[in-house]
């Protein structure tokens, strides 16, 4: 069953933490089964030979190279800037501190 | 420690010299009011896409020619996503399985002996933002200013055996950027970071120890320093029968030690993927081979050339090509005044001293080639002591004026003449009856006194070997 595919529980778990998303135990088993039905599905494409193609970096096939000149631009105010801040001090954006 | 060696490879970060950001036209000048160069590229907003600054993508190329790399035949850019607010948009634009470039080398001479640094890759990517924290409060304060701006990171390979290697070869990488001037280099404004990897081992193993990664050091010293400590750290450890634990360490400056930032527990999951923003790009090899033929001289090359055109020695060759500016001075003085190892010698010497103290690069100063070519004119003539050249120094640096003119309105020109000086020697050996006495019974040290004694008199203006001449003429004669 070459579109079978399985993923298991601490697969589950790790993308979750990756995406800061937290899972109660059903739904970390409804997206185990989730999850394994879209690798499965994608998994398909294995099935075709791509012994001669060129991995593909860019849906926009022909297109490259395509730039700016080294100009400066208008910025936004910091004014402007600021009102999609959760909340500011003076003009910076205040966040809770963040231990990496 | 002889039973150990140490291992380090290093990964510098470098910030692009541009008018406007890598993805946007954004000011990228340092010191703007929080958050007042900010556009809704660079802060992620949604809708908004990033195109690729044409010269921060020559800057880079140029880089890595003149580091000998390998360019990328098709260079695409990758999102590497991370949670944390530097960036706005959850991941930064970075470049992962295909850099810009790869397989360089950079040349460091050390201890009289040339090696080989291995570049592994040299990439581009945006800069983050700059956080400022508030423990008390449990609150971090940020300004998108830096989020980016054009960053080229170059990554070595573990070839260096020293934390003097390592700082050699970061000068050197500095040396070049500057040459090429792809960067100011600046490590106090952060346009030049450096990590370091660093592991030790017992010599003649092969395989290397676990290592520690190096952050926060923000000038050559600390880079050096940084590496002494950790090694000997590490070395200690392993001698205790403990072994070294794979983490993060910071460089604190204050107490001169690496402390623990993080242990790789739960290593960094970046989940790469291509950036569907941006278009692949390609080089061309004739554009390649044309970039390389632009590429100026460098600091090697003209070392080389500095001491085969001009006899310089390895050392002084060395210290003048290390920051390009010194050496197009040294090159624009010797066409006016052609002792090439007396210029070297007060560059290197007192000029270096004044620029140092100031913090400044020769450049910003008002101080150009035709002063010093004229102040060493006027020491060759004996016009002036070399003491007095030193002492008007810093003042054509504050005012740029020639030195003939500090030393004709300052009336500091050496005194010659026997009959301008005589009326001084009268005084002195009036005033000093025992040390003629004691030249007399033979102490000759008498002499060298009373010449001090007309130095003083004269504010150091008298011709001290006319002065010596006269006097002992006179103390021979029975004065």
């Amino acid at each position: 069953m070459p579109n079978k595919k399985t993923i298991d529980e601490k697969t589950v778990k790790h993308v979750a933490r990756l995406s800061r998303i937290n899972l109660s135990k059903e739904e970390v088993s409804l997206y185990q089964r989730q999850l394994a039905d879209i690798l499965g599905y994608i998994n398909k494409l294995n099935e075709l030979d791509t012994k001669d193609t060129l991995p593909t970096s860019h849906p926009l096939g022909n297109l490259k190279n395509v730039f700016r000149k080294d100009t400066v631009k208008k910025s936004l105010s910091a004014e402007d800037v600021l009102k999609n801040a959760p909340a500011r001090k003076d003009d910076f954006f205040k966040v809770p501190k963040i231990i990496e | 420690m002889k039973d150990y060696e140490i291992v380090i490879g290093l990964e510098a970060h470098v910030q692009l010299l541009t008018q406007s950001k890598v993805f946007c036209g954004c000011s990228t000048k340092f010191g703007l009011a929080p958050n007042s160069s900010t556009c809704p590229v660079c802060l992620g907003l949604p809708g908004a896409l990033p195109v690729l600054n044409e010269k921060a993508f020559l800057h880079a190329i140029k880089t890595a020619l003149a580091l000998k790399c390998r360019i990328q035949d098709i260079i695409k850019f990758d999102r590497k996503n991370y949670y944390y607010p530097d960036l706005p948009k959850n991941f930064q634009i970075s470049q992962y399985d295909k850099p810009l470039a790869y397989n360089g080398y950079l040349e460091i001479e050390h201890n009289n002996a040339k090696k080989k640094i291995r570049i592994t890759r040299v990439h581009l990517e945006e800069d983050a933002g700059k956080l400022m924290h508030d423990p008390g409060k449990g609150l971090s304060y940020i300004d998108f200013n830096r989020t980016g701006i054009p960053l080229l990171e170059i990554v070595s390979e573990p070839d260096m055996r020293s934390p003097d290697e390592g700082s050699a070869y970061l000068q050197d990488l500095k040396s070049i950027l500057q040459y090429l001037k792809v960067s100011d280099c600046n490590m106090e404004e952060g346009s030049l970071r450096c990590d370091a990897n660093i592991s030790v081992r017992p010599k003649g193993e092969g395989s290397l120890g676990v290592k520690a990664e190096l952050k926060n050091m923000n000038s050559f010293k600390a880079v050096r320093d940084a590496l002494s400590y950790e090694a000997e750290r590490q070395v200690e450890l392993l001698r205790k029968g403990e072994s070294v634990v794979q983490e993060t360490r910071l460089w604190n400056e204050r107490k001169g030690i690496t402390e623990l930032m993080r242990t790789k527990e739960e290593t960094h999951d970046y989940r790469y993927f291509p950036e569907p923003d941006l278009v692949p790009l390609t080089v061309d090899k004739k554009e390649i081979e044309k970039i390389k033929r632009s590429l100026p001289e460098l600091p090697q090359a003209k070392k080389k050339r500095f001491t085969a055109l001009y006899g310089l020695g390895k050392y002084d060759a060395g210290v003048l090509t290390r920051d390009m500016e010194i050496s197009n001075f040294f090159e624009e003085t010797i066409k006016l005044f052609d002792k090439p190892k007396k210029i070297a010698n007060w560059l290197s010497g007192d000029i270096a001293s004044i620029l140092n103290e100031r913090k400044t690069t020769i450049g910003e100063t008002r101080f150009k080639p035709a002063h010093l070519a004229e102040l060493l004119e006027l020491i060759r003539a004996e016009e002036i002591s070399g003491k007095i050249a030193k002492e008007i120094l810093p003042e054509i640096f504050r005012l740029g004026i020639s030195p003939k003119e500090i030393v004709r309105s300052k009336g500091l020109k050496q005194i010659k003449d026997a009959g301008e000086l005589t009326s001084v020697i009268d005084d002195v050996l009036r005033e000093n009856k025992k040390s003629i006495d004691d030249y007399k019974k033979g102490k000759k040290n008498a002499l060298i006194f009373l010449v001090g004694q007309v130095m003083r008199k004269t504010k150091g203006r008298a011709n001290p070997k006319i002065v010596n001449e006269i006097l002992k003429k006179r103390l021979d004669d029975g004065g």
